[in-house]
């Protein structure tokens, strides 16, 4: 391990990264592509006003993917050192042997790489600008608001202040190399809250940004916390019915992702998608627009180059309710006999997958509070758990809380129901899409109400 | 009891140039600014994948990871250092940055370790060969034919096999000092039943802290392709589930992830410390019916949940968690113990060396009763039979869990009938095993497919139960 001591303390450029490829094609690969990734962490975690973690690392690692012709094969090492990286070579070599031909496999072709011109304003150094004393006074003033704005509130999960940065290099056999920095910070609170029948609820905020002049204040994130979980206390079962459910972006946020696990296109060229085949029919109401991209600056989904190295685009996913496109990497590209959208995502370890950029439903024209005026009897959802999506049907059931609409107010709270229904049906009886698209993450949605689905209760 | 695996600890001593003194020296550096307790976690990870998809081998991966996690406690902080780099240097540096959650004088040097003996409850192979991964393809590749030919309507077949050993070394400022090797294996198929426009999935795997030979005399690839392409067909011809609260009864083996979400997280020591949980101050008190004992054990031999130490070296152990429907302790870490006064339950885990051990899950299940599963289902008018879940949930401190059904069926007159649709259901942690009325003589354990998140981090576990009936439950379907 002492070569790797040495390693370590140069930084890793371009040429390391092209080297392996070449390295690889000297061992008998046809072609080869390897990726390096860094990464540094800092976490602090301030519980009742005291810190009670700090957490602060680095790591790196390398991954390779060879073809012999046809067959593939992939290896990958945090070990960086001269026999380390011989490791990943002969590994690798020695599983390419063992793959099937598959006349789909393969690099993208030599005219389609490329990545967006110019800084997508995706890292900043200010996220690891502070000293550790001003860190942990972020997360403490987090968690002091949160506390401090109601006198139910008397216990926390904690409050918490992390920033990371990461650092990636791609490059193969046919000419791509590509480098991408990347920042990221975030502030959070999870009071608890207490009621007189001694009944508990949690409730979480957070801000997370890529650069920490961007971040909401630590008292208005305390302060959103607080909200959330108090107007939890109380809450109570309701009886099994069909009424409107308007859906806050928090959770409207995963039936996109939903959408998201439909249109990927391994699910769609296996047919495992509702969505599957559907390419150009309206499978929504005309009222649903859907775009993924990745060409945001500052986006949690923005990149330059994807994970094979094509450039990041725009593209509409769903317009005014007709499927336009699915999200692919080159393989199931070829699968289909269409075009990658460049929305391969490559981890250091075996085949790229396919992410989205910043994937989002276009904005309507409603203030979230008109749409719950609209409704006599219905309710605001505002959390939801479990898994219970089954991308093959649409089938949908959740576990699911928030609060009673009567008379287009918010009244009392709701736990302990599910809310189900199909997602082919879902699309087509959105009512309702506020004017609230937020991007507090790479998927984003605005305030949605939904028709016809069914609350299991008492 | 065997003596702990002095290859493991050769391993880490020659192959990635530990030794003794330099331990002492990292725990001595982790002490430097004061502190309770520092330890030191290796962790040395090889993994392998191979998937057949389409019938074609379409991909095979192999990954390496090793690092080393530093921590110091002080009182109830921790402050956590991590590093791919061993080399002395580095090792010394993440201490050093450990250390600055301490304020105070440096503590006394540790000197000299006590070795734990270990419980032998896996075998270990030697490094992999390409025979062991021809024989491996082979298992998948009969996992793919017996798929397609258990019935026509399968029209797409995934099935894989990974495989990882993960060498382990701890080593406490308390002398504590660990050491193990553990495999850890699974089959997965995945299948799509087509029929007209009528698409179904099915799913079926296993495996556990076991060798190939498993896979060749205990669960065949064939057994967990049949059981992937049954379950796909018959959702074919699925009703939607019913809505509301009615009677549930749940099948034996995987259904206790009822258990993990109902109990098991809230029964995490450092939940209750922070009276996070809806379980906090419940000691003592009847939190289920009287028929319900649940434990959790890391001893059972070649479970996916099992550990012969955990991830702060300490020995693995069966702890009862509710007994006769009393609620009787806690499962707990190396920190929650001595903040809390409790014994240290062996359940200190971590997803990896990036990652702070805490209070985690091994293998969670429910003693068997004495009702006839038969029974148990003649006795419902109207209600769902569960046996097959996907993943559960539970918010700690209200109590509230969900988990999904993949297979279930309607129960009308004592019969079971038709197969109903996915659908979650709900309840209420410390409520909802008061209504549990019948207990079968039916215990089985999982297949050995579960993985736990908790804050992030991902661990192996195992669940089990026997055949119970829940008085009430709320089913999340559609229908009526």
């Amino acid at each position: 391990m002492n070569s790797a001591a040495i390693v370590s303390e140069n930084i890793i450029g371009k040429e390391f990264v092209t080297d392996i490829v070449s390295k690889a094609l000297r061992a008998g690969a046809s072609d080869a592509e390897a990726v390096f990734a860094e990464g540094d962490e800092f976490e602090t975690l301030v519980r009742l006003g005291q810190v009670e973690q700090l957490k602060e690392a680095g790591s790196r690692g390398l991954g390779l993917r060879v073809f012999q012709g046809q067959r593939t094969a992939s290896t990958s090492t945090s070990d960086l050192s001269a026999e380390g990286i011989d490791q990943l070579l002969s590994g690798a070599m020695a599983l390419v042997s063992v793959t099937s031909e598959d006349p789909f496999a393969g690099l993208p072709e030599r005219g389609e790489f490329g990545m967006l011109s110019g800084d997508l304003d995706l890292y900043y150094e200010d996220v690891y600008s502070l000293p550790a004393v001003e860190r942990i006074e972020y997360a403490r003033r987090t968690e002091a608001a949160a506390m401090a704005a109601d006198a139910r509130i008397q216990n926390s999960g904690g409050g918490s202040f992390d920033a990371a940065t990461s650092r990636k290099i791609l490059a193969n056999s046919r000419g791509f190399v590509g480098e991408v920095r990347r920042s990221s910070c975030s502030i959070s609170a999870q009071p608890i809250a207490q009621s007189p029948d001694g009944g508990m609820q949690r409730d979480y905020w957070y801000s997370s940004q890529r650069s920490l002049a961007l971040l909401d204040s630590p008292e208005a994130v305390g302060l959103e916390a607080a909200r959330r979980t108090v107007r939890k206390l109380g809450a109570r079962k309701v009886p099994t019915q069909r009424v409107p459910l308007v859906f806050a972006p928090e959770v409207a946020t995963s039936i996109l992702g939903a959408i998201l696990g439909a249109i990927n296109g391994n699910a769609v060229y296996r047919s495992s998608s509702f969505l599957a085949g559907k390419l150009g029919e309206t499978v929504a109401g005309n009222n649903l627009t859907i775009i993924d991209d990745g060409t945001m600056p500052g986006g949690f989904g923005s990149a330059p180059f994807d994970g094979e190295g094509l450039p990041t685009r725009r593209k509409v996913v769903l317009d005014c309710g007709v499927l336009t496109s699915y999200l692919l990497n080159t393989y199931t590209a070829r699968k289909l006999g269409l075009k990658s959208t460049g929305n391969a995502a490559r981890g250091l370890a075996g085949a790229p997958g396919i992410s989205s950029g910043n994937f989002y439903l276009e904005p309507g024209t409603k203030a979230p509070e008109d749409i719950l005026a609209e409704i006599p009897n219905g309710l605001y959802v505002t959390d939801l758990i479990g898994h219970g999506v089954n991308i093959v049907t649409g089938d949908y059931s959740h576990g699911a809380s928030g609060l009673w609409i009567e008379n287009g107010e918010l009244t009392y709270p709701v736990e302990e129901i599910t809310v189900a229904g199909n997602l082919k049906e879902m699309l087509h009886n959105i009512s309702s899409i506020g004017s609230d698209l937020i991007f507090r993450s790479a998927v984003a949605c605005p305030t949605i109400c939904i028709e016809g689905m069914t609350i299991a209760g008492e | 009891m065997q003596p702990a695996s002095p290859d493991t600890r050769k391993f880490f001593y020659e192959h990635l140039g530990l030794n003794e003194q330099l331990l002492e020296q990292c725990l001595g550096a982790a002490l430097s600014a004061g502190g309770d307790y520092a330890d030191l976690y290796f962790e040395y990870i090889t993994a392998s994948s191979l998937m057949v998809d389409e019938s074609l081998v379409k991909s095979a991966s192999q990954g390496i990871s090793a690092g080393c996690g530093l921590r110091v406690v002080s009182g109830e902080r921790t402050g956590y250092a991590y590093t791919d780099d061993l080399s002395p240097e580095r090792l010394l540096r993440a201490a050093h940055t450990a250390a600055l959650i301490a304020s105070g004088p440096s503590k006394q040097q540790v000197q000299g370790f006590r070795e734990s003996p270990s419980a032998g409850l896996y075998a270990v192979a030697g490094a992999g060969t390409d025979a062991e991964t021809a024989a491996k393809l082979a298992l998948i590749q009969r996992a793919d034919r017996a798929a397609r030919t258990y019935d026509a309507r399968i029209v797409q077949v995934q099935a894989s096999f990974a495989d990882e050993l993960r060498r382990i070394l701890v080593a406490g400022s308390d002398g504590s000092f660990a050491t193990d090797t553990q495999p850890l294996a699974r089959l997965n198929v995945s299948v799509i039943a087509k029929e007209g426009d009528n698409i179904a999935r099915g799913s079926s795997g296993g495996g556990g802290r076991v060798l190939l030979d498993f896979f060749l005399t205990d669960k065949t690839p064939e057994y967990f392709a049949v059981e992937a392409a049954r379950q796909a067909v018959l959702q074919l011809g699925a009703v939607p589930a019913p809505a509301g609260e009615m009677p549930v009864v749940l099948g034996p083996g995987w259904p206790g992830v009822l258990l993990h979400e109902a109990v098991g997280h809230g029964l995490e020591a450092d939940f209750n410390r922070k009276k996070t949980s809806a379980f906090a101050g419940l000691i003592g008190q009847m939190v289920a019916s009287p028929k319900v004992t649940v434990v959790d054990n890391g001893t059972m031999p070649n479970r996916r949940g099992s550990l012969n130490v955990d991830d702060e070296g300490s020995p693995t152990q069966e702890t009862v968690l509710i007994e006769n429907g009393v609620l009787k302790g806690y499962m707990s870490d190396k920190l929650s113990a001595r903040l809390m006064g409790i014994a240290d339950t062996g359940n200190g885990r971590r997803e990896s060396y990036q990652h702070i051990p805490m209070p985690r899950m091994t293998n969670t299940y429910m003693l068997a009763g004495e009702d006839d599963p038969q029974d148990i289902i003649r006795s419902v008018q109207r209600g769902l039979y569960a046996v097959n879940f996907g993943g559960g949930q539970v918010d700690i401190t209200n109590g509230k869990f969900v988990f999904s059904a993949s297979e279930a069926y309607l129960i009308e007159d004592g019969k079971i009938t038709a197969p109903v649709k996915n659908a979650t259901l709900i309840g209420n942690g410390p409520e909802s095993l008061k209504y549990v009325s019948m207990v079968g003589n039916d215990l089985k354990l999982d297949e050995g497919v579960g993985t736990c998140g908790k804050a992030g981090q991902s661990v192996p576990v195992g669940v089990g139960m026997p055949t119970i009936k829940l008085d009430k439950m709320t089913v999340g379907g559609t229908g009526n």
